[in-house]
């Protein structure tokens, strides 16, 4: 301040109200600027995410053809459904057991990377983080193709070793391990960057500190690296459930909700009813039976991210 | 870890060392086992599309490797009798534009809510996190109604209408971050010079945060490339449709699975995000993980 003071005598010359005069229009016109700025931004968010989340309220309403008010008959209708139950069930598996052997892997691979001398871990980290980059669509057309009934490459495998052919896709409970599969193998490279940048930050003294106290691998992890992770891990598991409760491509591809509607997860059954047999309000309400668990989970990943800021700084 | 056996030469002597090596060999034997796991479809769609017809059809060979000779056979009948090129202009149209949007929109936006107050900028930047979390499932069906509204329905420019919405909240996001790690003195100081608020953005945020940049457009360009949900629920005429709906659903003709194309179309597909990655893997994966690490 002292190089300021000194560089422009001129200005702080001025009589005093003029310049609080002077300010207070450099304030205002600040404020419009920074409005004017964002508004853009809230013109998007406020058209195309928080509109259309309220109108699809308001549409779930409505008859099929839109021109009778139902009140909450959508949703009764649907939960007198056993194939509606069976959507919810699935759905919970799907994600639940997805997210916890992401997690899992990610866990454990990014220990492995984090081992590696710091050379060779970058290359490491390319290679396992593949099938992350890969859109996800076209990977699961792979998947669907060494999961084909008669051309799988797996079942060529499993033949070798003298089994019996798996049938992937047809079999309603291989067809709901399949579809968690090629999540599981889609999602747990994101953990796996979340957790090596998380393991990267924990202060190597600790570990030091730990290794003289003669604590051994386990011990570490148990004392030091898992505490000192929580809140990443925390916030990776709630956001990925998110993304996995709200998956629609590998089931869309893979097996469309069959066989028997045992693998419908909420996107798939509300693209089926509300696209494909067009009716959008009944659609808008499957998806909106996503919601509750977005919003708990939304409050549990700000509270953690919040957490996480105050404590680095 | 390295540093600290490095540090300690003497500490455990030989049976440290030893300890040191059997740790190494178990994590590349584990890391080998799940690069397996990571790489098996992908290798097994080159090895595919790089087979003739008759090669994939055939039930007793070998399917994990090429026998009968490398063909680019199914790539050219990919690009001279599909709409494949058609899909993949679209979906360079559409990327571009989303791109640009997205990064002009957040930009602009972090600039102001991570530098000047305004009423109600802190219950923005958080809501901005906040929208991020609710997923274009839940959102197409009443977008299926807005764009069908607006006449436009099927047409490749409802995707630049709608993928914003899957890229602007979290670009913002770490555009955010990244803002708010420049020194206050610098903006100061270009203040003092006279700079303007424009100014200030272009020749002070956006070099010195280019880095956040570059991971937030790598960002937008593989969402929008890779998106799904709206372009299969909103397109269904093949002169509109974008690469990932082309290749799974259009390139299957009368029930006849041309495996080999369509693995050569998954590929080619594919290949601009893993070649962006291949390059920028570091700043992608920098910009990502700012927000998790470092609050």
């Amino acid at each position: 301040m002292v190089d300021i003071v000194r560089r422009y005598p001129g200005q702080l010359a001025k009589p005093a109200f003029q310049r609080r005069a002077g300010m207070r229009q450099f304030v205002r016109r600040r404020t419009t600027i920074a409005f004017l700025m964002c508004l853009p931004l809230i013109v998007i968010v406020a058209g195309l995410i928080i509109y259309p989340a309220l109108y699809s309220i308001f549409l779930a309403t409505l008859n099929k053809a839109q021109t009778r008010f139902l009140g909450l008959g959508n949703f009764s209708y649907l939960l007198s459904r056993d194939t509606f139950w069976m959507v919810i069930e699935q759905s919970a598996i799907f994600a639940l057991t997805a997210v916890f052997f992401k997690a899992l892997i990610g866990l454990v691979t990014a220990h492995l990377v984090n081992n590696l001398p710091s050379k060779g871990q970058r290359k490491w980290r390319g290679m396992l983080l593949v099938p992350w980059v890969i859109p996800l669509a076209l990977s699961t057309l792979g998947w669907w193709w060494l999961f084909d009934p008669t051309h799988s490459a797996f079942n060529w495998l499993i033949r070798g070793f003298g089994g019996t052919d798996v049938p992937w896709l047809s079999d309603p409970y291989w067809a709901r391990f399949s579809v968690i599969l090629v999540n599981v193998w889609y999602g747990a490279p994101f953990f796996l960057i979340m957790y090596l940048a998380a393991l990267k930050s924990v202060p190597e003294q600790l570990y030091e500190a730990a290794q003289i106290d003669g604590a051994n691998a386990w011990q570490r992890f148990l004392h030091i690296t898992l505490p000192m992770m929580q809140n990443i891990i925390a916030i990776t598991v709630l956001f990925s459930l998110i993304v996995t409760f709200a998956n629609f491509d590998i089931v869309q591809i893979m097996t469309a909700g069959g066989p028997r509607n045992m693998t419908h997860v909420f996107a798939t059954y509300a693209f089926l009813l509300g696209i494909r047999s067009g009716d959008l309000p009944l659609g808008a309400a499957v998806s909106l039976f996503m919601f509750p668990i977005l919003a708990v989970s939304a409050v549990f990943i700000l509270r953690g991210v919040r957490k996480r800021g105050r404590e680095i700084g | 870890m390295t540093a600290a056996v490095a540090e300690y030469p003497r500490a455990g002597g030989a049976s440290l060392k030893r300890n040191r090596r059997w740790a190494l060999f178990t994590s590349y034997f584990f890391l080998i086992l799940f690069a397996i796991f990571f790489l098996t479809p992908p290798y097994y769609m080159i090895v595919t599309s790089l087979k003739s017809d008759a090669e994939v059809a055939h039930l007793a060979s070998n399917p994990w490797i090429i026998a009968n000779g490398v063909t680019l056979e199914q790539y050219r009948l990919l690009f001279r009798e599909t709409d494949f090129l058609i899909y993949f202009k679209n979906t360079v149209i559409v990327t571009l534009c989303v791109v640009t949007i997205t990064m002009v929109v957040s930009v602009l936006a972090a600039f102001s809510l991570s530098r000047m107050r305004f009423w109600g900028s802190g219950i923005l930047a958080t809501g901005i996190f906040l929208t991020y979390l609710i997923p274009d499932t839940l959102l197409f069906i009443p977008l299926f109604q807005i764009v069908r509204g607006l006449g436009l329905l099927n047409s490749y420019w409802s995707m630049v209408l709608v993928y914003p919405t899957l890229t602007v909240p979290f670009c913002t996001w770490i555009m955010i971050g990244y803002f708010q790690s420049i020194p206050k003195e610098l903006d100061e100081a270009a203040l003092i010079d006279g700079a303007g608020h424009m100014q200030m953005l272009l020749k002070i945020f956006i070099p010195v945060a280019l880095p956040g940049i570059i991971a937030a457009t790598i960002f937008a360009f593989t969402v929008s490339w890779a998106a799904f949900v709206y372009p299969i629920a909103f397109l269904f005429s093949a002169d509109q449709q974008v690469l990932t709906v082309g290749t799974v659903t259009s390139l299957i003709k009368a029930d006849v699975y041309k495996w080999g194309m369509l693995m050569a179309g998954a590929l080619v597909a594919a290949a601009p995000p893993l070649i962006v990655y291949a390059f920028l893997m570091d700043y992608y994966i920098a910009g990502l993980t700012a927000g998790a690490t470092k609050g």
